[in-house]
């Protein structure tokens, strides 16, 4: 593989993503990332008992942003939350069978997203988990700022 | 899977008839130009013939041409290769946002050891504004420098209006012909520039091989030491098959422009018209006012490498100015100068076409195309139709 070029499992996620959509009757909704920077993840999640029941994901951003989150809901789907929260962006990586150095980042921005689900998740129940709180330097709407924030996350 | 080729600014065929003009001089007429005896003499011939087809062109003395390795190369020269010579007080230069990276990086180079550099902003159609041109260029600038257009979105640049500019505050100007000079003619005898930079492969020729034209009286000094080659300009034993391939290219292109450039207008015009077609997307750059071959569109809530890709798997072959399709991750700086927002940058893709392409090409993108921003607008958290 050259630095450029994806994966077939990278290209065959992009083309056919699993899990993409809007959910209903979420239990909760977490975003990461910003139009402005390429990137912005949407991933649904429902929970039964302590299990991720159902996962659906929409994103706005390039082949490995899309395959990134589509290889991350397919690896969460029907995981414990405990699991879920530990899943790192390497697993990502590997499931994936390698990504371009260039778009690593994309892989934490999807382990982010997740992140953010899970908090909103326990928020709504109550439970306040700071160490699941998405990174809030993601950009914002002035162009000045937003290039600075739009950095790889490593 | 047939190919649709509209990436015709990153690198373009070359032409048959041009590669069986170089092949001799590979096996052949291999000898070093400077050599004086016999295997000399054809390389020696056929390099100058080179020089009268490319002078030809843009309408110079051959004495003027300087081959180099490349529009880059060529650039770097007439960028760097003048400041020595420049005048007392004259410590800036004057680029614009419509400039290829090799400009931009270039003059960032020379600002960084000590000079200065100011960079033209683009109106909303991608050309420069002459109000700011005025206002920028004045007595301390040593060198302007203008792309004929604008490399991405295509956008003709007010070459003549600058001109007089430069000349009133005694500057230097180089114009890079590298993506028009194939498709729409230019004379230097017209438009009096001091520098010209052109390219090889923009002109259907091989790749590795430019040149710049260096007016007669301009003072410059060669960036590559060496046996003293192209008049001191440019040492380096000269890649003889490339320049007669340059040659050919540059005779092939005088002779058949007129005849490939209106078709291309016509089939730009046409593949715009039909992408258009698609609810939310825009024309970048200026509607008539542009390169016959380019074509530069948005759409919107999409992002460019994920088209750029399901393009590419239906055989189609484009480029983006997405920042994820570039090496440093940044949007392009001509498209955020025309003030478009990041996100919309990121949407933009553009279709670049060689004499090559026919007008079926047009109406295969415009029947795949609709498809593909419907199925990445339906996973975009941004579409909420």
């Amino acid at each position: 593989m050259t630095r450029l070029e994806y994966t077939k499992k990278v290209l065959e996620h992009f083309k056919n993503p699993r899990n993409v959509g809007e959910m209903e009757d979420a239990d909760a909704i977490g975003t990461v990332g910003n139009p402005v920077c390429g990137d912005m993840m949407e991933l649904s999640i429902k929970v039964e008992g302590d299990k991720i029941e159902d996962i659906k994901f929409r994103t706005f951003g390039c082949a490995s942003a899309i395959a990134t989150t589509s290889m991350l809901t397919e690896l969460v789907k029907g995981m414990d939350l405990k699991d879920a929260e530990n899943i790192k962006w390497a697993d990502v990586v590997k499931g994936l069978e390698g990504l371009p150095p260039v778009k690593v980042h994309c892989s934490l921005l999807a382990v982010e997203a997740l992140k953010a689900a899970l908090y909103e998740y326990y928020r709504k129940k109550g439970i306040n988990r700071t160490d699941l709180k998405p990174r809030d330097d993601e950009g914002d709407e002035h162009h000045g700022d937003s290039e600075k924030a739009c950095g790889p996350l490593i | 899977m047939k190919r649709i080729y509209l990436d015709s600014n990153s690198a373009m065929p070359t032409r048959r008839e041009v590669v069986e003009e170089m092949l001799p001089f590979f096996t052949e007429h291999y000898g070093n130009p400077s050599s004086i005896h016999e295997l000399g003499k054809k390389p020696r011939r056929a390099m100058e013939v080179a020089r009268e087809r490319v002078a030809s062109l843009i309408g110079s003395d051959p004495s003027e041409i300087i081959f180099t390795s490349g529009a880059t190369e060529s650039i770097n020269l007439a960028l760097r290769g003048p400041i020595p010579f420049r005048g007392p007080g004259k410590d800036r230069i004057v680029i614009s946002q419509a400039d290829h990276q090799s400009v931009r990086a270039t003059s960032a180079a020379i600002e960084n050891s000590g000079l200065r550099r100011s960079v033209l902003e683009l109106d909303g159609s991608g050309r420069i504004s002459m109000e700011e041109a005025e206002r920028t260029i004045g007595e301390d600038v040593y060198m302007v420098s203008i792309p004929f257009a604008s490399h991405e979105v295509g956008t003709l640049q007010p070459l003549g209006e600058v001109l007089e500019l430069v000349k009133e505050h005694g500057a230097l100007f180089h114009i890079d012909l590298t993506t028009s000079a194939f498709q729409i003619p230019f004379d230097v005898k017209e438009l009096d520039a001091d520098l010209v930079t052109l390219s090889s492969v923009d002109l259907m020729g091989p790749k590795g091989v430019g040149a710049l034209f260096v007016r007669k009286g301009t003072g410059i000094s060669g960036l590559i030491k060496g046996g003293g080659h192209e008049r001191g300009l440019r040492s380096g034993s000269e890649n003889i098959p490339g320049i007669v391939g340059f040659g050919a290219a540059a005779e092939y292109v005088k002779q058949n422009m007129s005849i490939y450039s209106p078709r291309l207008c016509s089939i730009r015009d046409h593949l715009i018209k039909g992408l258009l077609g698609i609810p939310d997307s825009h024309l970048n750059g200026h509607p008539k006012s542009r390169l016959p071959n380019n074509a530069n569109i948005r759409f919107d809530y999409v992002e460019g490498e994920s088209m750029l890709l399901l393009l590419d798997m239906n055989g189609i072959s484009v480029s983006s100015g997405s920042a994820c399709t570039q090496k440093n991750l940044e949007p392009s700086r001509t498209l955020l100068s025309m003030g478009l927002r990041h996100e919309e940058a990121h949407g933009s893709l553009q279709f670049t076409m060689n004499p090559d392409n026919t007008m079926e090409d047009a109406k295969y993108v415009i029947s795949i195309m609709p498809e593909i921003v419907e199925q990445l607008r339906d996973m975009s958290p941004l579409y909420n139709p």
